[in-house]
């Protein structure tokens, strides 16, 4: 059994390892960065079509629990207009990251095929364990995807109240806590939070 | 006989009924038709001045200084309690929930808020700017025991 899978592989190196006997150097070259790009963009496209909201939203769990919850909030509905939507906050936009993200999340490709939250009741029994996964990476990484939008260095403390500048200017500036230490919470129901360590 | 003493009653009733007709307007509704759309005012923007403001008689619930839009007080979370709790106030600076809510029915002193007290916004209300719809001759004590020293010495102290 192994002697013959290493005799195919050996077989498949020696025509790998030939030199090509009818195609030119130049179609070969000319032709694989071309290939190479189109694989490329196909894939990239592929990998923003699973970043969108129409994506997200397709599958009932997230449009029937996380997605009613996020459009009573401010980062839905506003004066401004200006909403957030589930990639914004969900997905790094940094490539590497976002790369790093989307290999985590095959588990959640894993949860949608077994139905690890496809009933209510499933979703609020896993609600702590899913909003402390989000916790932690935003506490990880500084609340990156907060301040994607929310820089610090642009918060204008006269227009905020006297409350949130005591906080921000103390606790937020001197990197004692990060966003999501206090805004938990802020786009979805919090879980039973007593039994949060 | 029955029925002759009957007719003014009723003729009576009529006449309040026809009265209350007249003169009942819902402060909400306007004199907008029942089987119209009133339009609602616009909605209010709660005051977030984090500025106390005094208790009209001494056991006033406080009310809320400070915007509370969004906040979740369920059975699973009290956004209230997460800044207002005994345990919270010195990072958070707010005030603390006292001692009173702490108790149950029966007197007896709980670790955590008492359910009976669980509901922050039952008496704790935050405050818009705006025109009372209907008006309000309430005097606060002191208001009132100066008025009537005015009255009594014919000038005020």
């Amino acid at each position: 059994m192994v002697r013959r899978l290493v005799e195919l592989l050996r077989r498949y190196w020696l025509v790998v390892n030939r030199p090509s006997a009818y195609f030119s150097l130049a179609f070969l070259t000319v032709g694989g960065f071309i290939a190479g790009i189109v694989f490329w963009g196909a894939f990239n496209t592929a990998l923003e079509l699973t970043n969108t909201e129409p994506f997200c939203i397709g599958c009932h769990e997230m449009r029937d629990n996380v997605y009613v919850e996020l459009q009573s909030t401010i980062h839905y509905s506003n004066r401004s207009g200006v909403r957030a939507k589930c990639p914004d906050c969900h997905v790094p936009h940094q490539w590497t990251d976002k790369i790093a993200r989307k290999m985590q999340a095959s588990k959640e490709v894993w949860g949608k095929i077994f139905g690890t939250i496809d009933t209510r009741e499933k979703f609020e029994g896993m609600r702590l364990e899913l909003a402390q996964h989000e916790w932690a990476r935003l506490k990880a990484n500084d609340s990156l995807e907060c301040r994607n939008c929310h820089g610090f260095d642009y918060m204008d403390f006269t227009r905020q109240s006297p409350r949130a500048v005591q906080q921000h200017s103390t606790f937020l500036a001197n990197r004692e806590k990060t966003c999501i230490d206090c805004h938990k919470g802020i786009s979805h129901r919090l879980p039973k939070m007593v039994e949060v360590k | 006989m029955r029925r002759a003493s009957l007719l003014p009653l009723l003729l009576a009733l009529m006449s309040t009924l026809s009265l209350a007709q007249t003169t009942l307007v819902d402060a909400m509704r306007g004199t907008t038709p029942l089987m119209d759309d009133a339009h609602p005012p616009v909605l209010g923007n709660q005051e977030n001045k984090d500025v106390r403001r005094n208790r009209a008689f001494p056991m006033q619930p406080p009310t809320i200084p400070h915007r509370i839009d969004g906040y979740q007080v369920d059975r699973n979370a009290n956004r209230c309690v997460g800044c207002h709790s005994r345990t919270r106030i010195e990072d958070t600076r707010a005030i603390p929930i006292p001692a009173t809510h702490y108790m149950d029915r029966d007197g007896t002193m709980r670790g955590d808020v008492s359910p009976r007290r669980y509901f922050c916004t039952q008496c704790h209300v935050p405050q818009d700017e705006v025109k009372p719809l209907v008006e309000n001759l309430y005097q606060d004590f002191d208001a009132a025991r100066k008025a009537s020293s005015v009255k009594a010495t014919g000038k005020s102290r």
